[in-house]
C-alpha cells in the first residue's frame, strides 16, 4: 500500500511540472510588452529595465522557466505587483476560508446526496425517487453563483426575524476578529519561512483559529456564515452524488449474489449495507473525486457572492488588477489541491476494492 | 376415427426483417422521457432565439424614457393597472426591459454553447485521431498534454486564460473552448485505439486505402456516437461557464443582454429588486437543463454501453 501511495506521488511529479510550465506560459503568452501591461502605459524606460532585471525578464525563456521551477520549489511564488506582499503569504491568508468553504459543501453534498441516492434506490419508482431525480436534473443545471443569490435573498431577507436567519455574507459578524496565534498563543516573535506559513494558514482558519483561542462564540459565528455558502457550493455535487449512487446500488442491487444473500433468508437492511452498499461504493466515490473540481470552481465564484476573504476573491481581485503574479501562484496552488484529491480517491479506491490491483 | 389434430398457428415472427440501428436509436429517443421533456424545452429555446425581435417588446440595449429603475414586474393581466407599461420581468437598473433582454439573451447562450463545443471538438478531435492513429512519441506528448490540462478545474483554467487574454465574450469563448479540448481528445482516441486493429480496418488497408481514408472513411464514424453525446451534455456546461465568466466580469460587456452578465451587474440589487436575479438565473437553468435532459437521453438512446452511468 504505502509502496503504491510512493509510486503515484512520483508519477505526480510530471504533472506538477507540467502546472507549472502551463501556468510559466500563460503569462509569457500575455500580449505586448509585460512591462507595459504591469507598471502601466506610463513607465519608463530606465523603471522598465529595472523591472526586468527584477523578474528576470531579460534572460533567455528556457532559464526563466528553469529559474521559475528553482523559485517555486523553493516556495517563492514571486510578490504580488499590487500590494508588494509575497504571494505565499497571500495564499497563507485566503487558502483555509476555501479548504474550509469546500469541505463544508463536501460534507453537505455527500453525506446528503448518499442518503437521497439510497431512499431513490430502495424505493425505486416511488414519489420520494422522482422528486429527488427530478431535483437532482434541475440541481445539475443551476448557476452556482446564483444559487448563492438566491439563498441570500431567501434567509437573510424572508426569513429576517426567524429562527432561520441566516447572515448573507461575510465570514465573522462584526466586532469579532482573528487573531494572530504565533503572538498569542505559541509566544513566538518573528518567525520566517515554513513555520510562519503555517502558522499564518492556521491563524487564517476561523474554526483552528477560535478552538485554539478558545473563543467558542466565535466558532459558532463562523459555522454558521458558512452555512449558506456551502449549501450553494455543494448542490450540484449534492446532485451528481445523489444520482451515480441510485444508479450504483440499482445495478448492484440486480446482481445473482445479491439474489443469493436475499435467498438465504438475510435481513434486508443486512443485504443492503453489507452487501450491496461496499460493491456500490467505487463509483460513488469516483464521482466524489471528479466533482472535487467543480466544488473548487464552484468556491471561487460563490465567494465573490457571499463576499468571503478566500482563493477566489483574491483570484478575481488579481485578474481584475492584472497582478500576475498572484494568478499564478492561486491556479498553482489549486491544480495541486486537484491532482492531491484525486490520488486520495485512487487510493481510497484499492481500500474499498481489493480486486484493484496496486501495480 | 382420427383425432383433429390442429396445429396451433404462432405469429411468425421476421427476424431478417430489421430496423436500421439508426432508426431503432432514434424510436430509443423519442421515447424517453426525459429526452422528451429536453426536446421540448429546447424546442421553446430556439424559436425564442429565432423569433427574439417579434417577441421582445422593447429594445434590449436602449434605456427607456418614464420608466423607473429596478420596478418589479408589471403584467396586466395579474391586476397591474392598466395605464402603466407592461413590463413581465420588471425593469434593470438602466432602465431597459428586463424580458426584452431575456429573451435576446437565448440568442447569445446557443450561440455561445454551439461555437466552443464545435471548436473543442474540432481540435480535440484532430489531436485525439491523430495520437491514437500514429501512435508512438506523438500519441505520448498529445496526451501528456492533455493530462495537463485536465490536472487543472476547468473553470478555474478558463479565468486564468481570460485573465492573461484580456476580459471579453470572444476571449471568455475561445477560453472555454480551449479547456473542453482534453475530453474530445481523449474520446477519439480512446475509440481509435478500439477499432484500429480490428479486421475490416486491416481489410481496407489490404485493398490499398490511404492513411486518410482508413483514418476518416472506416475508423472516426465509430467516434461519431459517443462524440454527439459528450457534445450535447458539454454545451451544457459550457454555457454555465460562460456565465460564470461574465458574471464575475471576464466575459460579455455591457450592455450585452448576455444572461451571466445581467446576473453579474444585478447581484447588489438581490435585495431590493430580486427580480433581476431571478429571470436571467431561470434563464440560464433552463437552458442548460435542455441540454443535459437532451444529453442523456442521446446516452441512453446511442451508446447502450453507457446506460445507467448517470456521470
Amino acid at each position: 500500500m504505502i509502496q503504491f501511495v510512493i509510486r503515484r506521488l512520483l508519477l505526480l511529479l510530471p504533472v506538477m511540472a507540467g502546472i507549472l510550465l502551463v501556468t510559466f506560459t500563460i503569462v509569457r503568452l500575455i500580449p505586448g510588452d509585460p512591462c507595459v501591461v504591469m507598471l502601466g502605459e506610463r513607465a519608463t524606460q530606465a523603471k522598465c529595465d529595472a523591472f526586468k532585471e527584477r523578474f528576470g525578464l531579460d534572460e533567455s525563456i528556457p532559464v526563466q522557466f528553469v529559474r521559475y521551477l528553482n523559485n517555486v520549489i523553493h516556495g517563492d511564488l514571486g510578490t504580488s505587483i499590487k500590494s508588494g506582499q509575497y504571494v505565499v503569504d497571500i495564499i497563507a491568508q485566503r487558502l483555509p476560508m476555501t479548504i474550509e468553504l469546500t469541505i463544508g459543501a463536501m460534507l453537505f453534498s455527500t453525506t446528503l446526496g448518499v442518503f437521497l441516492g439510497l431512499i431513490s434506490a430502495i424505493r425505486r419508482n416511488s414519489a420520494t425517487d422522482v422528486i429527488t431525480m427530478i431535483g437532482a436534473n434541475v440541481g445539475v443545471s443551476m448557476p452556482v453563483f446564483w444559487l448563492g443569490l438566491m439563498l441570500a435573498y431567501v434567509f437573510a431577507l424572508l426569513l429576517k426575524g426567524t429562527p432561520f436567519f441566516i447572515p448573507p455574507s461575510g465570514r465573522l459578524s462584526s466586532g469579532l476578529s482573528l487573531v494572530p496565534l504565533a503572538t498569542t498563543v505559541f509566544h513566538l516573535q518573528d518567525v520566517q519561512g515554513l513555520p510562519k506559513f503555517i502558522l499564518t494558514f492556521l491563524s487564517s482558519s476561523v474554526i483552528v483559529d477560535s478552538i485554539a483561542t478558545g473563543r467558542f462564540n466565535m466558532l459558532k459565528d463562523g459555522l454558521w456564515h458558512l452555512i449558506l455558502p456551502s449549501v450553494a457550493v455543494g448542490t450540484i455535487p449534492l446532485a451528481v452524488i445523489a444520482r451515480m449512487t441510485r444508479s450504483s446500488l440499482l445495478e448492484v442491487l440486480g446482481q445473482d449474489y445479491i439474489r443469493t444473500a436475499r435467498a438465504k433468508g438475510l435481513k434486508e437492511r443486512l443485504v443492503l449495507f453489507r452487501h450491496a452498499f461496499r460493491n456500490a461504493l467505487i463509483p460513488i466515490v469516483t464521482v466524489i473525486g471528479l466533482e472535487t473540481g467543480a466544488l473548487l470552481s464552484g468556491a471561487v465564484l460563490t465567494e465573490t457572492v457571499f463576499a468571503l476573504p478566500g482563493v477566489g476573491t483574491a483570484l478575481v481581485q488579481g485578474i481584475l488588477a492584472r497582478d500576475y503574479p498572484v494568478v499564478q501562484g492561486f491556479t498553482i496552488v489549486v491544480a495541486i489541491i486537484f491532482v492531491l484529491v484525486n490520488l486520495i480517491v485512487d487510493v481510497s479506491y484499492a481500500y474499498m476494492d481489493p480486486r484493484i490491483r496496486l501495480d | 376415427m382420427a383425432a383433429q389434430l390442429e396445429i396451433p398457428s404462432l405469429p411468425i415472427e421476421n427476424i431478417y426483417e430489421r430496423r436500421s440501428p439508426a432508426v431503432e436509436a432514434l424510436r430509443r429517443l423519442v421515447r424517453h422521457r426525459s429526452a422528451q421533456v429536453g426536446f421540448f424545452l429546447l424546442g421553446i429555446l430556439i424559436l425564442v432565439a429565432i423569433f427574439a425581435p417579434l417577441i421582445a417588446p422593447y429594445d434590449p440595449t436602449t434605456p427607456l424614457y418614464d420608466v423607473k429603475r429596478r420596478s418589479p414586474p408589471c403584467i396586466h393581466l395579474l391586476g397591474c393597472p392598466a395605464d402603466q407599461a407592461q413590463h413581465i420581468f420588471g425593469t434593470d437598473s438602466n432602465f431597459r426591459d428586463l424580458f426584452s433582454r431575456v429573451i435576446f439573451g437565448s440568442r447569445l447562450s446557443l450561440q455561445i454553447g454551439l461555437t466552443t463545443i464545435s471548436f473543442a471538438i474540432f481540435i480535440g478531435g484532430l489531436l485525439g485521431a491523430f495520437a491514437g492513429y500514429l501512435g508512438g512519441w506523438l500519441d505520448n506528448v498529445i496526451m501528456r498534454t492533455m493530462d495537463v490540462l485536465m490536472a487543472f478545474p476547468s473553470l478555474l483554467l478558463a479565468i486564468a486564460i481570460v485573465s492573461v487574454l484580456g476580459p471579453g465574450l470572444i476571449n471568455a469563448l475561445l477560453a472555454i473552448g480551449f479547456v473542453s479540448i482534453p475530453v474530445y481528445a481523449r474520446l477519439v482516441r480512446a475509440t481509435i485505439l478500439s477499432v484500429k486493429e480490428l479486421d475490416y480496418v486491416s481489410a481496407s488497408r489490404a485493398l490499398g486505402a490511404s492513411h486518410m481514408s482508413l483514418l476518416f472513411n472506416r475508423i472516426l464514424p465509430n467516434a461519431l456516437t459517443p462524440l454527439i453525446v459528450r457534445g450535447t451534455l458539454g454545451i451544457a456546461t459550457a454555457i454555465l461557464d460562460a456565465a460564470a465568466l461574465s458574471f464575475l466580469g471576464l466575459g460579455a460587456e455591457a450592455p450585452t443582454p448576455e444572461w451571466g452578465l445581467m446576473l453579474g451587474e444585478e447581484r447588489n440589487s438581490v435585495f431590493n429588486a430580486p427580480h433581476l436575479v431571478f429571470f436571467p438565473g431561470v434563464a440560464i437553468m433552463l437552458t442548460v437543463l435542455a441540454f443535459n435532459l437532451v444529453g442523456d437521453g442521446m446516452r441512453d438512446a446511442l451508446d447502450p454501453r453507457l446506460r445507467g452511468k448517470n456521470i
